[in-house]
């Protein structure tokens, strides 16, 4: 049995501290380490925690329920992002002090000929698939919507992509047997709400997707057990989804006879029925759609907004791209403002749910250089010039910008 | 040549990926450890004489840190934001506490 703390000190020191006011906490948590995630209109800086349950070098969102961004820099080492540096998102601050892998069980029910209750050792014994997929939080990069909204202020880095290994989701289905009435499948994980009367949370799938072949019910993240913070002992994998149906700690899954109208389905996480899910602030009588499939992106991982480089020599240049909800087909650079594109080179493809790595060369001119990346799908789908907005701060794709100065 | 540059190059990054992520495909888990956790329960409150409606009820379901990384918005949406937080995700505001909590939210987070 492994006992994960976060770092006493720092805790004891917080909390005994806090009476004094935001403050002197706020001073002496900045004389930590902190970073400035650059949203517009400020309030970007947030401190670096180095041991929050066995997490590495985070960026702090929020502490209870625990929210933590993975630090950009990250990404440009690897397309993997390491278990110790995946980004952490929770909605509700019940969870378990303890989950026993002996005794955890995975419930299947509902429109099912056979109800299961599913040991570990029974998951570990079926047949394993394994597959590389980018887990991309709803509202990664919310910080930079413009005019502002609530919620988590991420900038780039609640995303990550690891190589998930598990069972099928339609395996685990047939052995129970779906029954002819079913509809949808519900997932639910060891979280509860801390008030009573509080929503559950929960997501479902349609039937038609939970046996597509898919979906996994993963027990491994980069070859490792998951880490507590991101699901263990069980999460769902839904490559090309948004991370909120990778429901993590999963204990039950429900085979529903009719579609899901749980809170978080019908009421949350609902985007609006438009392309990119835009619509002006104010706007009423938009029709909304549960958030689904995810949509192409691309960064610059090597070169920091506002760096100083050297005019007149190349500028070797490298990032990642993923394709959303398909694969890559092409990455392109544009340093006149978006008139002329030039395609980067692509390295290897990991499968058509990973981030893939890009690297091209341009040459800078004296002042300021303005680098746009652009990625396009295997479905044609490329991201936009303009950002989108929405009131949840869901699915930004914009073409990013990357501005250097040459000297 | 190019074509052969391109594929070795490949190899070398699949190698790499392979070292970086840990035990290779083939490798199976053999069987998990059970997890204790001792979470935090936040590192902040408040501050200011109208801070205890706030206090009192806001940090149950999160820590402070929450709202203090909010972007200043306008008076309606932090009624908004109480409101649903009553309604949606049943927190037991008081009726009367509802009112010096949105103070305190528009003061300190509103357009100045």
């Amino acid at each position: 049995m492994r006992t994960l703390r976060v770092e006493t000190s720092r805790r004891h020191f917080l909390t005994g501290a806090s009476a004094a006011g935001i403050s002197l906490i706020a001073s002496r948590a900045f004389a930590d380490e902190t970073i400035d995630l650059g949203l517009p209109d400020g309030v970007g800086t947030r401190p670096i925690v180095k041991n929050y349950l066995g997490k590495g070098p985070m960026i702090l969102q929020r502490t209870r329920p625990p929210l933590l961004e993975t630090p950009f820099e990250v990404f440009d080492k690897d397309i993997i992002t390491p278990n110790d540096q995946f980004y952490v998102r929770w909605h509700w601050a019940n969870l378990p002090g303890e989950i026993n892998a002996d005794t955890f069980r995975l419930a299947v029910r509902g429109q099912v000929n056979t109800t299961l209750n599913l040991s570990l050792k029974e998951l570990l014994a079926m047949p394993a698939v394994e597959t590389v997929a980018v887990n991309q939080c709803s509202g990664n990069s919310r910080g930079f919507f413009q005019p502002r909204v609530a919620g988590g202020e991420w900038a780039n880095g609640s995303m990550g992509n690891a190589r998930w290994t598990g069972v099928r989701l339609k395996d685990v289905l047939d052995k129970a047997g779906v029954k002819a009435s079913a509809t949808a499948v519900r997932f639910n994980g060891l979280d509860e709400p801390v008030v009573p009367d509080g929503p559950d949370f929960m997501k479902s799938l349609s039937i038609d997707h939970a046996r597509a072949g898919e979906v996994m019910i993963a027990y491994a993240m980069n070859g490792e057990q998951l880490p507590y913070l991101n699901g263990f002992p069980l999460r769902l994998v839904v490559p090309g989804w948004y991370a909120t149906y990778w429901v993590k700690m999963l204990n039950d899954i429900e085979v529903l006879d009719k579609p899901d109208d749980n809170f978080w389905m019908a009421k949350a996480y609902l985007i609006p029925d438009t392309p990119h899910a835009s619509m002006k602030p104010g706007e009423t009588g938009i029709k909304t759609v549960p958030i689904n499939q995810m949509v192409p992106r691309s960064f610059v991982t090597n070169v920091k907004n506002g760096a100083t480089v050297s005019a007149g020599s190349p500028l070797a240049l490298r990032g990642i791209a993923f394709g959303g909800n398909t694969s890559v087909r092409k990455v392109e650079l544009s340093t006149d403002g978006g008139k002329a594109w030039r395609e980067a080179k692509l390295e290897i493809d990991a499968g058509k749910y990973s981030f893939r790595r890009w690297t091209a060369a341009i040459s800078p001119t004296k002042g300021a250089n303005q680098i746009l990346v652009r990625c396009t799908n295997s479905d044609d789908s490329a991201q936009p010039m303009e950002a989108n907005w929405n009131p949840s701060g869901f699915m930004r794709n914009v073409v990013e910008a990357t501005t250097v100065t040459a000297s | 040549m190019q074509k052969r540059t391109f594929f070795q190059a490949g190899i070398a990054a699949l190698i790499v990926i392979t070292a970086i992520a840990g035990a290779s495909a083939t490798e199976k888990l053999t069987g998990f450890k059970s997890e204790t956790v001792d979470l935090p329960f936040g590192d902040r409150n408040f501050s200011g004489p109208n801070a205890d409606a706030i206090n009192n009820n806001c940090l149950s379901c999160h820590s402070a840190g929450m709202v203090l990384n909010q972007p200043a918005m306008p008076r309606a949406v932090w009624q908004a934001e109480v409101d649903k937080m009553r309604a949606v995700y049943k927190a037991p505001i008081a009726e009367g506490d509802v009112k010096p909590i949105v103070d305190y939210l528009a003061q300190l987070k509103g357009p100045h």
